[in-house]
């Protein structure tokens, strides 16, 4: 055996097991966190929703890790695997991130001109709809009843949401 | 405050029921079902639900109590709505 190393010394270096490179498996889960969770978590408050900057770290940290372990894969290939992964998992992740980026600029910003909607100092249309009871509900009774502590209503906001909460 | 909050979206009476339970919220929820208010107050988004629904792009409007229209909102980002300070501001001036 020790001819067998003399003889080829690039013997000793394949018997160190091939790590397997969680950073590039880290960095892509998380750039899937950071896609996924703007909806459920930051899209909730203001402060992380208008501009989603916590996503945008989310993202960043997440190729900061692939950046890492695709140079661990391709610099010291004896030591991390990753070389066919590393590209794929990192266009994944790019994909993911200009993704989010196309729903927050254009999506987001897609919406119908309305300008036929009432304006300052017109009259609001007339409506009658349901409540959660059935009841219907005019417009002429929500200004003209009492509101639920008994004032007399100042007046009414309505908001008009998308829906399908 | 004297201002009622009047919520209007496609959103058959049931899901709203849910909604409120679960949010626990208490002011008046209103069905707009064929979006018809919806396209009345030109506020339509067609084909924008899931499923490919029409639904309302969302709005707000603040209304005295002779329904005249004394401040309104139309968010040009779904994700930007109005902060509870500008719509404050207006209800102060009722």
């Amino acid at each position: 055996m020790p001819n067998d190393l003399a003889a080829n010394p690039g013997a000793a270096d394949t018997s160190v097991k091939r790590r397997r490179n969680a950073l590039l498996w880290w960095g892509f889960i998380l750039s899937l966190v950071a896609l996924g969770s703007y909806v459920p978590v930051f899209a909730k408050y203001p402060v992380t929703r208008d501009v989603p900057w916590a996503n945008y770290l989310l993202f960043a940290l997440a190729l900061v890790l692939l950046i890492i372990g695709l140079r661990r894969a391709f610099t010291q290939p004896n030591l991390y695997r990753g070389k066919i992964a590393g590209p794929i998992l990192g266009f994944l992740s790019l994909a993911a991130l200009a993704f989010f980026c196309v729903s927050i600029f254009y999506f987001s910003k897609h919406l119908p001109v309305s300008t036929q909607s009432p304006k300052i100092g017109q009259k609001a249309p007339e409506f009658a709809l349901a409540d959660t009871n059935g009841a219907t509900v005019s417009l002429v009774s929500l200004l003209s009843t009492p509101t639920a502590t008994s004032q007399p209503a100042k007046g009414v906001l309505l908001v008009f949401y998308r829906g399908y909460w | 405050m004297g201002i009622k909050p009047v919520a209007i979206s496609v959103d058959p009476p049931s899901d709203s029921r849910d909604l409120c339970r679960k949010a626990g919220y208490s002011y008046t929820f209103l069905s707009d079902p064929n979006a018809e208010v919806i396209r009345r107050y030109d506020l339509l988004h067609k084909g924008a639900g899931i499923d490919g629904h029409d639904i309302a792009r969302p709005a707000e409007f603040l209304l005295d109590s002779s329904g005249t229209i004394r401040w309104m909102n139309l968010t040009d980002d779904i994700r930007v709505r109005a902060r509870p300070e500008q719509m404050l501001q207006a209800a102060k001036a009722l």
